[in-house]
């Protein structure tokens, strides 16, 4: 089986996998990073968002094969102690309720507020519509967004 | 402060005490026991072991407090507000209090359900007198301490104070208090001296979550665990000839492939070649009926309402005369597909089968039942069976029914190791337990313009509406007024999905009223207020739903709405309903843009008596509204040959933030006991939205979901 050499959240992991396994399993079951989530495995819902060179992305269809030598960040690279401006904000807002799709949205959320700093509601909808929330929070996913874009700047 | 404690409840309940070894004491009590005031008394508290309780507040000698969560938390919010109601009568700082999910096992833990709206309600009362018992030992320790009487004594923010100003915190008298005998009666806090309930508490899990810290079921492991992924059958009604594992097992990281009843599990030392050697199994199913699909459905559903065969719910008055009588007569029909719960955490489950244990860990509504049915699958003593829950990626249902549980646990009594089954997307969707769909049949007389007669008949796959919903309104406001259900058996497994039937009811019914409206030319709020003004002082003592709340929730939704001043293209659509003990009102307001109507506002008024976490509680009703529209509008789900035609999101549609309305959230100021909030916003949403629809383009929607009939051009009912 191959062996791959990753780059995840600024530390070197070794990993021995299939070419064509989702990076989402190898951080899960591979690596033990448990919180990118798995949702659809089709790249609709968003659960599994990283950031690979900085841009969000879709872990379930990047194959570990595809991503050696790239930077990618995970929710656990955000920061350990929730005190990165987006989780301060999800946590000000109060925006989870099961939670489960939170890590997705907060990495497709700070990958956006990256390149726009200043966001308008409209602007913040359009970026996050790649995120579903079953439970739909996305009253407060907006409000949070607009929050830590203030934050930020 | 007043004395509202029944002696009797708290001997239920009960509390024991008991000194750590690490310091500190710990109180257990049996919340589920206490939620059920018909409960047998214990025999002999003393001779009770901890095993008995289901809850524990453990108090340390510094003052800390950590209080154990007993409820399944799928997302609605009670492992932060069940402790809060404890927290506020042991009168202790929030800020002080640590919760955690408890430690579960069926020995120990029982009726424990995430279901029904109801853990708020039924935790209410006994969930304060555990707090409050607590408190008062606590006081009482003080008070011997220092040889005064404990009415002299007082408490705040976890510190007790005497008459002669000498304070003592709670972790300085814990170990004396534990030594106590537990107080046959104890005062509760008058509402106005609430510190914790009703003041904004945020997520107790909220740092796990926004930094991906192993929470869900999904993200269980253990060490020697492996991977099942399960091939089920392709439809409903078929069965497993024979198949080929030979290229499954080729695959790497594979370990096993193994047959139980009509499925196969295929076991590997990762998720990814297990889903891998799932696909690579080649399986030969057969059928030996008619396999089922959503045209079929129809035609039967439209039978069902046609023909004679009903069973009567309620029945007042005599329907038949009063049709017979009417000057008018107005009936209409409303359709439901299908609909599947699509939690965001797809089914999952741990089990390790040994010869002297079954452990399962994983999301689950529904534990104790759960255990139960292992138990009896595996023919095994329930004593043995153990459940430890996880946080859970949402539930609406769906883990009611421990099904992959079940799996998980034959599976690994075949594999003879610690298994976890993990579900793909399109595994979730197609092996559901459905909404099942549905048709109304309405029919309604007027004479002299009034509603004399009010015949509503319900044609479901599967199951029908259950006992208490054909008492809710219009109930008791129509004097001749009939529920009749009808169904079909199917192969389909169908079951409660969020807000069971009244998710469709409410449409139906709130559509109804609008439309009887407007063909009487009358005021449409006016209509709904004459109707409830019959059932005052009713003394059906069947009828659900206060009248009064009712009334009130609505003329707050017209007058917090602008209802009737809705600004130039804004149309307007209004829908009251009562389900889950709690009472709604709703004002959706809709655009055209490019001519397509889009919802950009919700107004949702909320009688849940008092509200224990505003913040929380309006999460509840933002997810419940927009969950409501986002399945009126988009929720399409239909079957052929026996199987879902949409098995994942690119063609399944699941509403999205930028399709959705803002909601503005209006409570009832009460002193009144809380209801729950998981369910009740849900079921008013549709028929708002579809009112406002008929009032935007003129087209009235009898259909679910409201893109695709809107585009047919085939409302009429």
């Amino acid at each position: 089986m191959p062996v791959y050499n990753l780059k995840i959240n600024g530390k070197p992991h070794t990993v021995e996998a299939d070419q064509d396994t989702p990076l989402l399993w190898v951080l899960r079951d591979h690596l033990d990073m448990v919180g990118t989530k798995f949702g659809c495995g089709i790249g609709q819902c968003g659960a599994c968002t990283v950031h690979v060179d900085g841009s969000a992305t879709r872990s379930c269809l990047l194959q570990v094969g595809n991503v050696a030598d790239m930077e990618i960040t995970t929710i656990e690279g955000i920061s350990e102690d929730a005190s990165h401006p987006v989780q301060q904000a999800w946590k000000e807002i109060d925006v989870p309720q099961c939670g489960y799709c939170q890590a997705g949205q907060i990495m497709s959320a700070t990958a956006f507020l990256e390149q726009n700093k200043n966001p308008s509601r409209s602007e913040i909808r359009d970026a996050m519509s790649g995120n579903i929330c079953r439970c739909a929070s996305y009253n407060r996913i907006e409000k949070a967004v607009e929050v830590a874009a203030s934050k930020l700047s | 402060m007043k004395k509202i404690m029944s002696p009797s409840v708290s001997r239920r309940s009960f509390i024991k005490t008991s000194a750590l070894a690490g310091g500190g004491i710990l109180i257990g009590f049996n919340l589920f026991q206490a939620c059920k005031p018909e409960a047998a008394p214990p025999v002999d508290i003393a001779q009770l072991n901890f095993n008995d309780f289901n809850a524990f507040i453990k108090i340390a000698d510094n003052g800390m407090v950590t209080i154990f969560s007993p409820n399944p938390e799928i997302g609605q919010g009670v492992k932060t507000s069940m402790p809060m109601l404890i927290a506020e009568e042991l009168d202790v700082s929030w800020d002080n209090v640590h919760v955690v999910q408890g430690a579960l096992d069926t020995k120990n833990f029982t009726r424990q359900v995430a279901g029904g709206s109801q853990s708020l309600r039924q935790g209410w009362e006994p969930l304060r007198q555990t707090g409050a018992t607590a408190r008062q030992m606590l006081i009482n320790a003080a008070a011997a301490k220092w040889g005064v009487d404990p009415s002299t004594c007082t408490t705040k923010n976890g510190v007790i104070t005497n008459g002669n100003g000498d304070k003592l915190g709670y972790g300085e008298v814990v170990k004396e208090a534990a030594a106590l005998e537990v107080p046959d009666n104890v005062v509760l806090k008058d509402p106005k001296d609430f510190k914790i309930i009703g003041t904004d508490a945020g997520n107790v899990d909220i740092d796990k979550i926004t930094t991906g810290k192993p929470l869900y079921g999904m993200d269980y492991k253990e060490e020697g665990m492996v991977y099942a992924v399960v091939l089920r059958p392709p439809s409903f009604g078929k069965e497993l000839e024979s198949f080929d594992a030979t290229d499954a097992k080729s695959i790497s990281g594979v370990q096993d492939v193994i047959r139980f009843g009509n499925k196969v599990a295929v076991l590997a030392n990762n998720t990814w070649a297990a889903m891998k050697g799932k696909k690579a199994l080649k399986a030969v199913w057969t059928s030996d009926s008619e396999l089922e699909s959503t045209e079929k459905h129809d035609k039967i559903l439209t039978g069902l309402l046609d023909g004679k065969e009903f069973t009567t719910l309620r029945a007042d008055g005599d329907v038949k005369k009063a049709f017979a009588q009417a000057d008018q007569v107005i009936e209409r029909t409303y359709e439901s597909p299908f609909l599947p719960h699509n939690c965001m955490e797809p089914m999952n489950f741990f089990a390790d089968v040994t010869a002297d244990k079954v452990r399962l860990v994983g999301p689950i509504q529904t534990p104790a039942r759960t255990a139960q049915r292992v138990a009896e699958l595996l023919e095994r003593d329930p004593q043995q069976v153990s459940v430890d829950m996880t946080r859970m990626g949402g539930g609406f249902g769906r883990r009611l029914y421990g099904d992959f549980a079940l799996e998980a646990a034959e599976i690994s009594k075949l594999a003879q190791k610690p298994i976890k089954v993990v579900y793909s997307r399109e595994d979730d969707m197609s092996a559901g337990i459905y909404r099942p769909s549905i048709k109304y049949r309405i029919k309604a007389s007027v004479k002299d313009g009034n509603i004399t007669g009010y015949h509503l008949k319900e044609a479901s796959v599967n199951s029908n509406m259950y006992g208490l919903i054909p008492n809710f309104f219009p109930a008791g406001a129509i004097e001749n007024y009939q529920v009749d259900v009808a169904n079909y058996d199917s192969d389909i497994t169908t079951g409660a999905w969020r807000a069971p039937y009244t998710n469709f009811l409410s449409f139906a019914e709130q559509s109804f009223f609008d439309e009887i409206a407007e063909i009487l030319e009358v005021d449409r709020i006016k209509l709904r207020l004459d109707l409830l003004q019959k059932v005052k002082g009713t003394t059906d003592d069947r009828i659900q739903y206060s009248p009064e709340r009712l009334e009130n929730v609505i003329k707050v939704a017209v007058d917090k709405s602008g209802w009737g001043n809705a600004k130039e293209g804004v149309y307007q659509g209004f829908s009251a309903y009562y389900c889950h003990n709690t009472h709604v009102a709703e004002v959706a307001d809709v655009v055209l843009e490019n001519d397509i109507p889009v919802v950009k506002k919700v107004t949702c008024i909320v009688d849940c008596g008092i509200v224990v976490n505003p913040l929380g509680a309006k999460n509840q009703i933002e997810g419940g509204v927009i969950d409501g529209v986002g399945h009126a509008m988009y929720g399409d789900f239909s079957f052929k040959d026996g199987a879902p035609v949409d098995t994942n999101f690119n063609t399944y549609r699941l509403i999205r933030i930028n399709e959705t309305p803002v909601v503005e959230t209006h409570f009832i100021e009460s002193d009144i006991a809380p209801t729950g909030l998981g369910e009740p916003t849900l079921p008013p949403a549709g028929a708002a939205v579809a009112n406002a629809i008929k009032a935007a383009k003129g087209i009235r929607l009898y259909k679910q979901p409201f893109v695709k009939h809107m585009k047919s051009n085939a409302p009429l009912g």
